[in-house]
């Protein structure tokens, strides 16, 4: 729950400030505090509005002490309280009979003729006359005192030490009095006791500001454990986050982002060029999404596609080729990129198309897989790429690229395993010890590009390309605690998380 | 990444050394192999079957290593074993060698006919002889052939391996293709015999055989292997005869291979695959591989197996400039040689002549010898060194615009969603009130449900379903998101592209619609574009079947139609599945860049 800080404690029992004064008075008089009930007692009010009082009190500072305490005390019932006010039912039937006496059946219909007529009897307070003509008739004897009443009304005075313990007891059993637990105040004089009232100001104006009456008063003080009001703002998506920080990280190493604004892609950019064979798994309709409508791309780049189509199926540039007979007809086919590194290949090869510069090129965009859906893995996810392109890059630097580029995330420490990728070699998987599970995990995906993919495309030979790639969703989600990536990623997701999400600092 | 089974002890009997797991698991990471799982059958059992079916189930511990793709050569605990071996200098790299029949007599023969061009025309054999099974031998060889079908062979639509007890049989062998009702013979583990037809129909429910139907189901003819007196080796890629089944007493064994079409990779795999299987088996079952002819449909001649070595020259400094190491030719020669490709200083300057075995199908340049190079020497050996390649950085002008509207449109209180750019037809046409037909999607053929039948060409269906799964947020809720959809283009090579679009949607018990409009406002202030119908923005009203209608407004910018915005049609909201009032804004920003 959400608590405004400007609510005061107690401040809903306020009590008006005579009678605030009233009770510093008392407390004043009395060395070694008083408890409220006295002064309740003492000021002819009920203990309730004392009690608010002693809060409205505290409210101001150390103006007062007050401890709460416990005790014993005797109170009227219901009953009693309306005969101390109308006196008892046997005083009630005898003040109603007048000097010439009542009718007994008369007296009776009276509220408290039956339990009064008994009790008054019993007084001797009024006698009965059997015989007298007319019916039965009531006359009274004596004068009489209402004792009950008394005794009520000392009670109801908070004067009950002056009754005997029987006494009280025999008005308990007539369910005149009861005996109750009642929480009170010991209330002492506090460290800036004053017998004076300054009122309170709940905030500061601008009034007070310009006419400097704020040096004179006091102002309630703020209740600290409440929340903050939220304000009113929009939130960014976590993932989004971190996509910029990554965007950031390599701006910072001076890479360039690249064009992945085209998620349709054809089968030769996303996998011929890369010199990923026809036959692959991965060009499998169980890994990849095909495009129906429009199912095949129709321009490629006439001489460098014969280049392509050559090094698959007869090699060259050092190759034995994979011998086999390239198909046109399998290079068109339209997909959905499975990778962003299609965008690379296309950079590469307009690259290659000029004098050569060296580049590092960088995306974070989406890519596609018909894939098996779990906890962790959906049909779209997003990749993270880095590629350098150079004369004389080694695998060293590839190693020592990625520990720049993993040490910006806060991972220091990696280790490298040989893996295979069907267009790098030497391949690399990045892992990194993680602290939390004691052991390595697998942080990245590296390589370089081989001879196969780039001289075709007409890169000097002396030219080196690496590249790394992990994706976007895994350290996000354990960035942010996520273990199903539904509640991150698409309409499933949570709003509240996307409000709650701190700031994305990849490094701490 | 295909995964190796193997047992614990055994596999570190074969490697004369206990290890720890750690220690074994680093000696994979080194390597490049990834120790898995360490498992028990039982535990298998117990996890995938429950605990009853486990009893008595063995508790021999399982290591469960991962095999990279293309590392044929490593599929099973012999080739395993050997690989690491050699890589810890314990063993030299064997020489594969084919050898002719010992007492001089004729080659095994297998002869093709020309029935089989049209279903699975090639095929390749080869026999071993003098093997000595032992039940873990054996065990391996049936795994290993498992695993070769299971990978390289591609689920047996590539190739098949058949093997068979060539004491139960007699060449020469025949392979033919015939009609399935012609076809007729006793299959492994079955009682009786069956036609093909009928094999066909037994096998559809058959958990492992069913997955390879589809490979010959609708041909006309069937192929099939027979020996001399028309006994049945094998019906590829299904099953084989009972009648040459080996066993643990089987002391010689005949191998053969089919393919299915012409394309000349079958033909690499089919020798590879055999190269392979005789190869991996030499290394504990003691045998000698003997050739075997095979007869083509033209009367060409072949002898198989196909054991051929070959050596590549490449210079020290290649490979040391390439890793981004110093080491001497001799140093580098032994690096490789513990790769199983046994490598020798030439003499030359500091050239090293690499010997590529039959069953590293896999290098195929210069750049697959230095990666083993370099994984001999050890990828955490090497120093890592920044390159100095010298760059400016540029951001993508359409990301940078992107990145910096994102921030003020949560400044102007809506909140960012991030949504599939994958969707069902139903939901940029039907559910949006359009046809499918002018939306310009692009369709995907092979969608495994509705929820990828199209990329989207709006962004807004996204933002309604994100509202429909927090419907229990408090009101208003407000939603935008800035991202590509996917429009057909004529003009981009593949006849499609990306178009970044900002769209925002309003959700509250009134419709809100200055809200969005206010929205615009400070979209176009961000963007300095002033109010106004020539060189600024403007909106009018328009009609557009997803908003209600008197509602709805296109927005302009330098005289140009960007997008609308106006208060959602009720019938688009009850699609949604949503209840309340909404309104909303999708624009393109591209003319802004």
């Amino acid at each position: 729950m959400i608590f405004p800080v400007i609510v005061a404690q107690g401040e809903s029992s306020m009590a008006d400030n005579g009678l605030l004064e009233s009770v510093l008075r008392l407390v004043e008089k009395v060395d070694g505090g008083t408890d409220s009930q006295d002064v309740a007692a003492d000021l002819g009010v009920d203990h309730q509005v004392i009690v608010g009082a002693v809060k409205s009190l505290q409210a101001l500072g150390e103006v007062i002490s007050a401890e709460q305490k416990s005790s014993r005390h005797w109170e009227l019932t219901g009953e009693g309280r309306e005969i101390a006010e109308q006196g008892s039912h046997e005083a009630r039937v005898f003040n109603a009979i007048p000097d010439e006496g009542l009718p007994q059946n008369q007296l009776m219909k009276m509220p408290s003729g039956k339990v009064g007529f008994s009790k008054a009897m019993s007084n001797k307070w009024i006698r009965l006359d059997k015989a007298h003509e007319g019916g039965p008739r009531v006359f009274k004897t004596v004068t009489i005192e209402d004792t009950v009443r008394d005794k009520l009304q000392l009670v109801q005075k908070g004067q009950s030490a002056k009754l005997e313990d029987k006494e009280k007891n025999e008005l308990k059993k007539r369910k005149l009095l009861s005996e109750v637990t009642v929480k009170s105040y010991w209330i002492t004089k506090g460290s800036s006791f004053s017998t004076t009232i300054t009122k309170q100001e709940t905030e500061l104006t601008p009034e007070m500001i310009a006419s400097g009456s704020w040096k004179e008063k006091k102002f309630k003080p703020y209740n600290f454990e409440a929340m903050g009001v939220a304000p009113d703002c929009g939130h960014l998506h976590p993932l989004m986050k971190v996509r910029t920080q990554f965007r950031q990280i390599f701006l910072e190493m001076g890479f360039t982002e690249m064009p992945t604004n085209n998620f349709i892609e054809s089968s030769f950019w996303n996998f011929d060029s890369l010199f990923q064979p026809q036959q692959h798994p991965a060009r499998d309709q169980h890994d990849t999404f095909f495009i129906s409508d429009p199912a095949l791309a129709h321009e490629f780049p006439q001489d460098y596609l014969e280049r392509v189509k050559k090094v698959h199926s007869e090699g060259g540039y050092g190759s034995q080729g994979y011998k086999y007979d390239w198909k046109i007809e399998e290079a068109q086919k339209n997909l959905l990129r499975t990778h962003t590194t299609a965008v690379s290949a296309r950079m590469l090869y307009k690259l290659a198309q000029q004098k050569f510069t060296p580049v590092k090129y960088f995306s974070i965009d989406r890519v596609f897989r018909n894939e098996t859906l779990d906890a962790t893995h959906l049909a779209e996810f997003h990749q993270i790429e880095g590629v350098v392109a150079d004369y004389g890059l080694t695998l060293g630097n590839l190693m020592g690229i990625l520990h720049q580029f993993f040490t910006k995330l806060g991972i220091t420490k990696l280790r490298f395993k040989p893996a295979y990728n069907p267009y790098t070699e030497p391949s690399m998987e990045v892992f990194s010890y993680h602290e939390g599970l004691k052991k390595w995990v697998e942080v990245g995906n590296s390589g370089v590009f081989r001879p196969e993919m780039l001289l075709p495309m007409g890169l000097p030979e002396g030219v080196s390309v690496i590249a790394w790639g992990l994706s976007l969703e895994r350290p996000t989600m354990i960035k942010y605690g996520i273990n199903n990536i539904r509640e991150l990623v698409g309409h499933k997701v949570n709003l509240q998380m996307v409000y709650d999400s701190p700031i994305c600092r990849l490094d701490s | 990444m295909p995964t190796v089974s193997v047992k614990r002890d055994l596999l570190f009997e074969a490697l004369g050394q206990k290890y720890t797991d750690e220690e074994f698991d680093e000696l994979c990471f080194e390597f490049g192999l990834e120790l898995d799982e360490i498992t028990s059958e039982k535990e298998i059992l117990i996890r995938e079957q429950g605990g009853e079916k486990a009893e008595g189930a063995s508790d021999v511990v399982l290591y469960k290593i991962d095999v990279p793709a293309n590392r044929y050569d490593l599929l099973c605990l012999e080739g395993l074993v050997r690989g690491l071996q050699v890589f810890k200098e314990k063993l030299e790299a064997p020489r594969y060698k084919r050898v002719s029949p010992a007492d001089g007599g004729e080659p095994q023969r297998l002869v093709i006919t020309e029935e089989t061009a049209s279903v699975r025309p090639h095929a390749v054999a080869a026999v071993l002889r003098n093997i000595t099974f032992t039940q873990e031998r054996y065990e391996s060889f049936i795994e290993l052939q498992e695993k070769l079908h299971q990978n390289i062979c591609r689920k047996r639509t590539l190739v098949a391996i058949g093997t068979h007890d060539l004491d139960t049989i007699s060449g020469p062998f025949t392979y033919t293709a015939k009609p399935p009702g012609e076809i007729r013979f006793k299959p492994l583990s079955q009682s009786r015999e069956y036609t093909a037809a009928e094999l066909m129909s037994l096998y559809k429910t058959d958990s492992h055989l069913r997955h390879y139907l589809h490979i010959i189901e609708n041909e006309p003819l069937y192929p099939i292997i027979y020996d001399s007196n028309g006994i049945v080796l094998s019906m590829p890629p299904i099953i084989n005869g009972d009648h040459s089944k080996i066993s643990l007493n089987t002391k010689n064994i005949f191998i053969e291979c089919t393919a299915t079409d012409l394309t000349k990779v079958n033909r690499f795999t089919l020798i590879i695959t055999v190269c392979l299987f005789v190869c991996f088996n030499t290394f504990f079952i003691l045998f000698r591989v003997e050739e075997a002819e095979v007869v083509y449909p033209d009367g060409r001649l072949s002898v198989y197996p196909e054991l051929a070595y070959r050596t590549e020259t490449l210079s020290g400094d290649f490979i040391n400039k390439r890793v981004g190491i110093n080491e001497s030719a001799e140093s580098i020669a032994q690096l490789l040689t513990r790769m199983c490709l046994r490598s020798e200083v030439s003499g030359e300057g500091d050239l090293i002549q690499v010997e590529i075995p039959p069953t590293r199908a896999d290098v195929i340049h210069a750049c697959d010898i230095m990666e083993d190079a370099a994984i001999a020497y050890g990828f955490n050996n090497i120093v890592r060194s920044t390159p100095r390649t010298y760059t400016v950085a540029n951001q993508l002008p359409v990301n940078k615009l992107t990145e910096l509207l994102r921030q003020d449109l949560t400044a102007a209180g809506f909140t960012e969603a991030l949504t599939f750019a994958l969707c069902s037809e139903e939901d940029i046409a039907d559910k949006l009130r359009k046809n499918i037909t002018e939306t310009r999607a692009v369709h995907i053929s092979n969608p495994k449900t509705a929820d990828f039948q199209v990329a989207r060409t709006s962004l807004l269906p996204g933002l309604l379903k994100t509202i429909a799964a927090n419907r229990k947020m408090p009101l208003p809720l407000k939603l935008f998101e800035i991202s590509d959809v996917v429009l057909k283009d004529e003009t981009k090579d593949v006849g499609a592209r990306n178009n970044r679009r900002l769209c925002a949607v309003y959700y509250n018990k009134s419709p809100g619609f200055e809200v969005i409009h206010g929205l615009l406002d400070r979209v176009m202030q961000l963007l300095d574009v002033k109010p106004g119908r020539n060189q600024g923005y403007h909106i009018q009203a328009a009609e557009d079947s997803t908003f209600f209608p008197g509602r709805c407004a296109e927005i302009f910018s330098c005289g140009k139609s960007i997008g609308h915005l106006g208060v959602l049609h009720p019938d688009v909201i009850s699609r949604f599945e949503l209840t309340m009032p909404c309104s909303a804004i999708d624009i393109d920003i591209e003319p802004f860049l």
